[in-house]
């Protein structure tokens, strides 16, 4: 299951759809958008994707996670658009026989989503704007 | 040949487009592209180090030939998560 959406996200459609009585384990990952980042405030962010290469590449790291570690099923969450503080952006369910290959298949995951998957995140914060990991593009308002 | 170029987040904002359109002779490289899409944006950009690049949702290297039609994405460092 892959889901790119502006809607909030429902972790809870995701817990259920990987679930099954073969597996000992179910991990649930929920990225938050916290108030804070770089020792400022941070008011919301705003995510984009460029689509539908983002859910081709979510669905390679979901293959090759599968193939690296002993787990059952996978699905995965993005949000986009507007997303406030507290809110969720990501979503990750894995489901295993047994909890350490869940674990290790659901870090490995996120740390994957974050250099191949194109998705971007915009960071408003207390006086200006940045997109994360591209530091030239800040904007102060103030 | 005519080439559509994506440009995403950051990128976009400094070249004032998402989308812009380019005519290159056979055998272009996205390099190529980018040279060319460097100037004709609404507003002249420099590329990221950091720069990837995608032709028809498959990540490329630089030096990969384009062909008549394809869709080349820009994509500047990805944030998701």
């Amino acid at each position: 299951m892959i889901i790119i959406t502006e809607q909030p996200l429902e972790p809870n459609i995701l817990t259920d759809a990987v679930r099954d009585d073969t597996d000992g384990a179910v991990i649930t990952f929920e990225g938050v958008t916290r108030n804070h980042n770089d020792g400022r405030g941070v008011e919301y962010l705003e995510y984009e994707a460029y689509r539908p290469m983002a859910d081709e590449k979510l669905q390679e790291l979901i293959d090759e996670i599968k193939d690296r570690w002993e787990i059952d099923k996978v699905a995965v969450a993005h949000r986009i658009g507007r997303v406030d503080i507290g809110e969720l952006s990501l979503v990750i369910a894995v489901s295993a026989a047994h909890r350490r290959p869940a674990f290790e298949a659901t870090l490995h995951f996120i740390d994957r989503l974050k250099e191949i998957v194109p998705i971007w995140k915009k960071e408003y914060f207390e006086g200006g704007e940045v997109w994360i990991g591209d530091p030239g593009s800040e904007r102060t308002t103030a | 040949m005519k080439i559509a170029i994506k440009l995403f987040a950051g990128l976009r904002d400094r070249a004032g487009t998402g989308d812009l359109s380019v005519e290159l002779p056979d055998g272009a490289t996205v390099k190529d592209a980018i040279d060319t899409a460097q100037h004709n944006a609404p507003k002249e950009w420099t590329a990221p180090t950091s720069l990837m690049a995608a032709i028809n949702n498959e990540f490329v290297e630089f030096n990969a030939a384009l062909s008549d039609g394809d869709e080349l994405a820009l994509i500047p460092p990805v944030s998701g998560g």
